[in-house]
């Protein structure tokens, strides 16, 4: 491709490629019809373990689904795909009995179950594994899986029967996780596998997952597909909802693609490819990052004009830095590097391996133990955060919602933040200038909706996290520290912001890139390190790096 | 056009979800009211005009209405502006105490004949700086220890009114009473000096202060950076600890003010009304406080009309004391209050943030008590 591009940069458009363009954007309008295969069914005579047709629901002004369908085929895997704000959560909480649809019908299992109940739900098999656990932290595993359902003695829980229901269920789900363990001592991969057996001993035949690798490392991930393959070929169904495409081509049999309420493609897993689903759920072309393709570098056109040269000046500098955790441990190990004006210093690992406190520490957000912290080699280690940004250190934290923003604050109030010294007048904060820097970075930054005294809170994840991006990095600094820059944010919002972090980049900023997506520090980063328990387990050139090198690394192996 | 009709819509549902709550809380009172009222087989009808006779209807029963309202409203501010920082003073019973007390002891350590235009504010400084030091405890425990500062303040009352009440009997109280001597200097005016309409009335020019308080700390909540930090840690700790405002820093400023704004209301009893302090003035007044900043929304425009409400009812239960008996009045607020704070999700909010805080507390007492055994 880059040489194509280079020998013939005229005439890229005159050789018809796989698909023309014109196909595509056909395409991206209305699916062409032999994909769609909405309420057809292709041949097979599998028994439809849900079907979902014709399904809206509104709350107030918001139409969440607006005659959406989905159709699961029992034992299979499917992937219910689709930007934020999709619809698809709605959909799924429909089908969970959270919410009566407004218009449209529900089956499960051949049955009409239109507007039941929770309690329905769960007596008919249908679990459902939610982002955020509900779990009581002070209660063992083998007690919380059983909660609700207690097995009892006179009016006791038999803890020991308990324990051996829940153990019996584990070995034969492959779902490993020990059984007498506090809650509150679990990883976030062994808490998720409690609410999956707690959906299974409800006894879920139809188990839908929420964004369930949201939190996982990627040896965990893999143990969880290899669960729920088990969970398939014992007959059982799974919806998996998600926005990362590599998941969906890796697990799924079928797919059911949303936007904007309405399903607008029903796949197969095996004749689709990353790219169409992509642009069925933008409902146009998109410059196909990384996590979506992963293993696959960007194209030259992102390359930076110049080669970085890490060996110049350093713009931040770290320098045997030690910081403790909240427990006390030690979270960052003596740890140095630099990063040079022009360079992406990408640092990826499963997290917990200290890399939140790392920033937290860069930002004076958390004192550290010791160490220096120079930006400019000016040693900025024991100044304020105020001080640290005021001399041209941005910080995009890794959690929006605790931290990147004030939710009930509105959009132009967020804009300030961190920055409200900047605005102040003869008589308090000028409203008029915080007006004028709202208009102005909602344009540039084309967050929606386009109006600055609406709260962040309404906002969707990914304009939430543009209000963050134009706050950092519309703003003169020199380091910017950006950590998982597109948790959360759909497909169009992670294009916008990689391509905000290459013009940074290309602009001469020095960027620290922390994020759990391997792909994404891949894709972006002019040096990898891969952070294991507060330490470096190796730094290395991008062009040296992939997901196979680096792998072993996160998870110690190499260690 | 569009653009305005949608604003137009906006302040609409804006005015909606301020007033409603508490239009529907004051008849969800009035129905209970009724019922009670009517279980003493009098008619509603008769008592609520009477309440409104004694209270609105004449120049003495407003005079007292708007006496009570400015204590209330300092307490509420107090309440309010500790909120809006995440912090629930409940101890403004006793900053309020300790200001009234810090008033009359100026009042009365000043030179006779000390005009007016020195002595009030002299008074008034002193009142605030004895509340706010009173309430710069709870928020110091808080900052630097993470205590609970509902049970600090609460804690607090007591042994702000003890020792007052230790002060007062044993060196400064006037024989036979529990009061102090009269002040030298520094009595502010009755408004009835002014109208003479308010004769006999407690009503005095302290009203003036607490609606400049209250126009204050409006505009410091909304129009200054201060107020933004303030609100923000309120809001998000985190997010304001990120947006560089020092958290701790905040939470002793604005528990210090909050008990300062509730220390100036002690000179409405103090310096307006009796010219002396008194033990016990201060009761009730603190936890009344509290409804009056709910209802209000902790908003400070909102606090001057709940209190003005909240002073009403407390006047209108004397007025209705021959037909039913005054207790009424408060049935009818608590059950103001509890409507309010069912139908308010950021009153739940702030419920349920002030048990987490307790809970805290409680749990790190009992995690040190078990290290230690």
């Amino acid at each position: 491709m880059t040489e194509f591009r280079a020998g013939e940069p005229d005439d890229a458009n005159a050789i018809p490629p796989a698909r023309t363009p014109l196909e595509e954007s056909q395409w991206s309008v209305t699916p062409p019809p032999q994909r769609v295969r909405v309420g057809t069914d292709d041949g097979s005579d599998a028994a439809w373990a849900v079907r979902m047709l014709g399904v809206s629901k509104s709350f107030g002004a918001v139409r969440a689904n607006l005659g959406a369908s989905l159709e699961v085929r029992a034992g299979e895997i499917h992937a219910l795909v689709g930007e934020n704000g999709a619809g698809k959560s709605t959909l799924m909480r429909v089908l969970a009995g959270m919410y009566a649809p407004d218009a449209g019908t529900v089956e499960v299992l051949g049955r009409d179950v239109t507007g039941w109940k929770t309690t329905d739900a769960i007596a008919a098999g249908v679990g459902m594994v939610h982002q955020h656990f509900m779990l009581v932290p002070t209660l063992t595993v083998a007690e919380n899986v059983v909660l609700g359902m207690e097995p009892l003695s006179g009016i006791t829980l038999d803890k020991g029967r308990a324990l051996a229901d829940v153990r019996a269920l584990s070995a034969r789900t492959g779902l490993a996780v020990d059984a007498e363990r506090r809650v509150s001592d679990l990883s976030v991969g062994e808490a998720q596998r409690v609410e999956i057996l707690k959906a299974l001993y409800r006894g879920a035949r139809v188990l839908i997952l929420d964004e369930p690798t949201a939190v996982l490392s990627p040896p965990e991930i893999r143990e969880l597909w290899q669960v729920l393959r088990t969970l398939r070929d014992a007959g059982n169904t799974v919806i998996l909802i998600t926005h990362k495409l590599d998941e969906v081509i890796e697990i799924s049999s079928a797919i059911t693609v949303m936007r904007t309420g309405r399903t607008v493609a029903r796949l197969n897993t095996y004749d689709t490819t990353p790219r169409d689903i992509a642009r069925a759920m933008v409902g146009r072309d998109v410059s196909l990052a990384l996590d979506l393709l992963p293993g696959v570098r960007i194209t030259s056109e992102h390359e930076s004009p110049m080669p970085p040269a890490p060996t110049g000046p350093a713009a931040l500098r770290i320098d045997g830095l030690t910081v403790a955790s909240d427990r006390n441990t030690v979270a960052v190990d003596n740890l140095s590097f630099a990063i040079a004006p022009g360079e992406v210093f990408g640092i990826a690992g499963v997290e917990g391996n200290g890399q939140t406190e790392l920033l937290e520490a860069l930002a004076g957000l958390r004192k550290a133990r010791s160490g220096k912290i120079l930006l400019d080699n000016a040693d900025i280690s024991q100044q304020s955060v105020r001080d640290r940004a005021d001399a041209g250190l941005s910080h995009i934290p890794e959690d929006r919602h605790r931290r990147g923003l004030v939710l009930d604050y509105s959009i132009a109030d967020n804009l300030i933040l961190g920055r409200q010294h900047k605005f102040v007048g003869a008589l308090g904060l000028d409203r008029d200038k915080v007006a004028t820097e709202a208009r102005n970075q909602i344009k540039a930054f084309d967050i929606r909706p386009p109006e600055p005294q609406v709260p962040a809170r309404a906002l969707s994840g990914g304009n939430q996290q543009k209000i963050v991006i134009a706050r950092e990095m519309g703003r003169p600094f020199r380091v910017l520290l950006a950590a998982q820059p597109t948790r959360g944010v759909d497909v169009g919002a992670i294009e916008f912001i990689h391509a905000q972090l290459r013009k940074a980049r290309d602009g001469g900023k020095a960027i620290l890139l922390v994020s759990a997506d391997l792909a994404e520090v891949l894709a972006l980063s002019d040096r990898i390190a891969v952070m294991y328990r507060g330490q470096f387990a190796c730094l290395l050139p991008a062009s040296d790096c992939d997901a196979e090198r680096l792998g072993p690394y996160m998870t110690g192996a190499n260690g | 056009m569009s653009a305005g009709s949608r604003t137009q819509t906006a302040f609409r549902r804006h005015l909606e979800e301020t007033l409603l709550p508490p239009i529907v809380a004051l008849a969800v009172a009035m129905v209970v009211g009724d019922i009670l009222i009517l279980s003493y087989g009098q008619s509603p009808a008769t008592v609520y005009r009477l309440l409104l006779d004694g209270t609105w209807g004449n120049a003495y029963g407003f005079g007292q209405v708007l006496y009570k309202t400015t204590a209330l409203t300092c307490t509420g501010l107090a309440f309010a502006l500790a909120a809006r920082a995440g912090l629930f003073n409940v101890g403004a019973e006793g900053q309020l105490a300790m200001g009234g007390f810090a008033a009359a002891l100026t009042g009365l350590a000043l030179p006779v004949g000390t005009p007016t235009i020195v002595a009030v504010p002299l008074c008034a400084i002193a009142a605030m700086m004895a509340g706010g030091a009173t309430a710069a405890v709870p928020g110091v425990l808080r900052a630097k220890f993470g205590a609970s500062e509902v049970i600090v303040t609460i804690m607090l009352n007591f042994v702000v009114l003890a020792l007052l009440n230790y002060i007062i009997t044993a060196h400064l109280h006037v024989p036979e009473t529990l009061h102090t001597p009269t002040v030298h200097a520094g009595t502010v005016n009755r408004l009835s000096d002014a109208f003479p309409a308010f004769h006999g009335s407690a009503a005095n020019w302290t009203l003036l202060a607490a609606i400049a308080a209250a126009l204050g700390v409006w505009y410091y909540l909304f129009r200054s950076k201060g107020g933004y930090e303030l609100r923000a840690v309120g809001l998000q700790p985190d997010a304001a600890e990120y947006g560089g405002v020092a958290v701790p820093r905040v939470l002793v400023w604005a528990m210090t003010w909050s008990g300062a704004i509730a220390g100036l209301g002690g000179i409405n009893f103090v310096l307006g009304y009796k010219g002396y302090y008194e033990e016990g003035f201060a009761t009730g007044a603190g936890f009344l406080g509290i409804a009056v900043a709910l209802v209000g929304r902790n908003h400070p425009i909102g606090i001057l009309f709940a209190a003005l409400l909240f002073a009403t009812l407390s006047q209108g239960g004397l007025a209705v004391n021959a037909l039913v008996p005054k207790q009424l009045v408060d049935i009818l607020q608590a059950v103001v209050i509890l409507a309010v704070a069912t139908a308010v999700p950021e009153v739940q909010r702030q419920i349920r943030a002030a048990a987490a805080s307790v809970a805290r507390t409680v749990a790190a007492r009992s995690g040190t008590e078990k290290a230690q055994s």
